[in-house]
């Protein structure tokens, strides 16, 4: 009796100090959680905080008078006349007209430095969409140079930057708020260009024209490849020392750093196959390399998780093996093989080093419409912002990197969602 | 005899000698010859000297028997005497487990099995099994029952396929419980049912011979008395190989019951005489419940 008592009592002390462990635990989860998601919220908050003024441009509003004199044609079906303009002259000419009072080279050059040296391009594209406006005069709102971006967005923000205006400038500017002809507008441009050297005029289109085609090229050739190779090592290959080296040998290209499939690939598929550098055919053969072993081992994962009662009952009932996989096997394994493959794809979403290896780090204007045009990816995109100069890139940059966060979730959310939607119980 | 199974016997001689039982020589011979009535005259397959090996151990040793034409024989004996791997040999599926290795001759309806040239994918058309856990495709019960049929191409028609699936269903007394829903998933219904589900699709495509392993042992008793029913009607039409855990399960649905014991076939004899009457002394010990 008295012993059971004496149990009862160890019993009880001991929970107490199993209590106590529990709740330790359950704190230090919290504490990584906690530390996890704060990192994660920095992050964004930082990205946001920086980014947020990329989708926004500062245009200002003058009249522009499409005079066939100024711009120095006579017919608007004359490519050689339409190359030879001087469409700059239309801008230029419509900011004399605003500050007729400006004179002297030197102050003349600071007023033209008001817009975009891309603007007068953008009035012929506005003149050749409507060829009636030709001797006309309209009121158009023209995008702004990024020194002037830079300017007025944080003098909105009353921590003006003025390190590269001069106080003429500023004055011009100042006049031009107070008449309303100055504004921030959705930053179209960001979306619908390329790269540029000019910060107001690049945009990110070109980026991810090319990470899109680099990614379905890679889809294409890794989910097939790995998928095959998967269910042949799982089901197909007897198990001997070559495949134990096989695996061995998988598990270590998983590991390899991404660099070296992007020196592989210089060596293989550009130097000795002549495929063309910078261009999405060879970044998607190298990102391929690099995340066949991820589907190859989550492939595997899928397969060894299907119940081997499933199996034996197709071969039971007289299926070969290949009726066995494909009627079986392959059906209740796809949804970890597509998380697989879309965790992979986020991987190569995310690869920068091994593109810089081929080539796909060039300054690229035009955006890529095939898989043969040169192109660049969003992460080297991003890279190449970052290390330019100009001071609105960082803005640009930050953007970059929230489209390309953007693009990530949507594809970890898929997967999620792909797997919720296709797992099927039994 | 290989190392591995030198220690099972004494084993055995202490859980008999811890239950108070009196001592007894629970081992088995190095020549042990098969008692009772191993052969039959009206033989669908026989079976000459097999053993079974895992690697370097051996699971059956020099086992003789043959299977009785329309009969029900049972398998018993303690976990792990070579029950389960003898019932696999005989539809070859050994031949999916990494190492196993069968030799002897297995002949059904005089032809050989393991002939090189024979095809196991048409060999488990005439050799259908039913598994130990339910096991139904997660797919519709229709489909479930169907796919045999369809992956062997015995129905022509989508009137053929149906009428197979209902036929099935009924042998297997499924189709008044299933036959509104269809097009469900077969593993939304009860383990009985599953079970009798795997049943209608094994015999879906007409097999001549259906292996049965432990067909009931993960279900409640209401379940096996259906099952065991369903075994009973079947035996009409089919020739039947039950393995069983369940020496009244034995009892009840076979006509002849083979006794099993470390990888050994100790005794073949019809199951009445089996069970009243066993000829030998280890059959003696384990129906009466001396171990197992």
């Amino acid at each position: 009796m008295s012993k059971s008592v004496d149990n009862l009592a160890k019993i009880k002390h001991s929970l107490t100090r199993r209590n106590r462990a529990e709740a330790r635990f359950r704190w230090y989860g919290r504490i990584a959680i906690f530390i996890g998601l704060s990192a994660v919220a920095v992050l964004f908050v930082d990205i946001i905080s920086k980014g947020h003024g990329a989708f926004q441009a500062t245009y200002i509003n003058l009249d522009v008078s499409y005079n066939q004199d100024i711009i120095g044609i006579d017919n608007l079906m004359d490519s050689t006349q339409l190359v030879a303009g001087d469409w700059q002259a239309l801008s230029k000419t419509a900011l004399r007209t605003k500050f007729p009072q400006v004179s002297g080279r030197s102050d003349k050059r600071e007023l033209n430095n008001l817009l975009s040296s891309g603007a007068g391009f953008d009035l012929k594209d506005r003149l050749m969409a409507k060829p009636l406006l030709l001797n006309e005069t309209e009121s158009i709102w023209i995008l702004a140079d990024d020194d002037i971006d830079t300017y007025y967005k944080s003098w909105l923000d009353g921590d003006a930057y003025a390190a590269r205006l001069s106080e003429k400038q500023i004055g011009w500017i100042d006049e031009l708020h107070q008449q309303d002809l100055i504004r921030l507008q959705l930053n179209t441009n960001l979306f619908t260009r390329g790269d540029s050297r000019e910060p107001e005029q690049a945009g990110i289109l070109g980026a991810v024209m090319g990470s899109i085609l680099t990614l379905v090229l890679t889809l294409l050739l890794s989910f097939p490849i790995g998928v095959s190779a998967a269910i042949y090592l799982e089901e197909f290959a007897p198990k001997n020392k070559w495949t134990d080296f096989i695996e061995v040998n998988i598990n270590n290209l998983a590991a390899v750093p991404s660099i070296i499939f992007g020196l592989l690939g210089l060596a293989i598929f550009i130097n000795f196959f002549h495929v063309p550098r910078s261009v999405p055919i060879v970044g998607g053969l190298v990102l391929t390399l690099m995340i066949l072993p991820t589907i190859i081992i989550t492939s595997r994962a899928a397969i060894k998780s299907v119940p081997p009662s499933i199996r034996e009952a197709a071969l039971g009932m007289g299926a070969s093996k290949y009726q066995m996989v494909l009627h079986h096997v392959l059906p209740l394994a796809l949804p970890g093989m597509l998380t697989g493959a879309i965790i992979g794809m986020a991987q190569a979403l995310g690869e920068t080093a091994p593109l810089l290896m081929i080539g796909m780090v060039a300054f690229i204007v035009d955006i890529p419409g095939s898989f043969t045009d040169p192109a660049t990816v969003l992460p080297v995109q991003i890279f190449l912002w970052a290390d330019s100069p100009e001071r609105a890139f960082i803005e640009k940059t930050s953007a970059a990197i929230m489209v390309l966060l953007t693009f990530l979730i949507i594809m970890n959310t898929s997967a999620v969602w792909l797997r919720k939607r296709l797992e099927r119980h039994w | 005899m290989s190392p591995a199974n030198t220690d099972k016997p004494s084993m055995l001689k202490k859980a008999a000698a811890a239950k108070g039982m009196p001592m007894q020589n629970l081992e088995v011979d190095d020549h042990q010859v098969t008692v009772g009535q191993s052969f039959s005259d009206n033989a669908k397959m026989t079976m000459r000297n097999i053993n079974v090996f895992y690697g370097d151990n051996q699971a059956i040793h020099d086992v003789s028997i043959d299977i009785a034409k329309n009969q029900v024989i049972a398998m018993i004996g303690p976990s792990g005497c070579g029950k389960s791997t003898f019932l696999r040999t005989l539809n070859r599926m050994n031949d999916t487990v990494e190492g196993c290795r069968v030799e002897g001759d297995i002949r059904m309806d005089g032809e050989n099995l393991y002939a090189p040239k024979l095809d196991v994918v048409e060999l488990r058309a005439r050799v259908g099994m039913v598994f130990q856990k339910p096991n139904p495709f997660p797919k519709s019960i229709y489909d479930n029952v169907a796919y045999g049929a369809k992956i062997h191409g015995l129905a022509d028609t989508r009137v053929d396929l149906d009428e197979i699936v209902e036929n099935s269903l009924r042998k297997a007394s499924l189709w008044k419980e299933v036959k509104e829903r269809l097009h469900q998933p077969g593993t939304g219904l009860s383990g009985g049912q599953q079970q009798r589900l795997c049943i209608a699709r094994a015999i879906a495509v007409s097999p001549e011979v259906i292996l049965m392993d432990e067909p009931c042992s993960a279900l409640d008793p209401i379940a096996t008395a259906r099952i065991e029913e369903l075994i009973k009607e079947l035996s009409e039409n089919f020739t039947i190989a039950i393995v069983t855990h369940s020496m009244q399960q034995a009892a009840r649905v076979s006509h002849r019951t083979a006794y099993f014991h470390l990888g050994k076939l100790i005794e073949v004899n019809p199951t009445e005489q089996v069970f009243t009457m066993p000829q030998h002394r280890l059959t003696e010990a384990y129906i009466t419940g001396r171990f197992g």
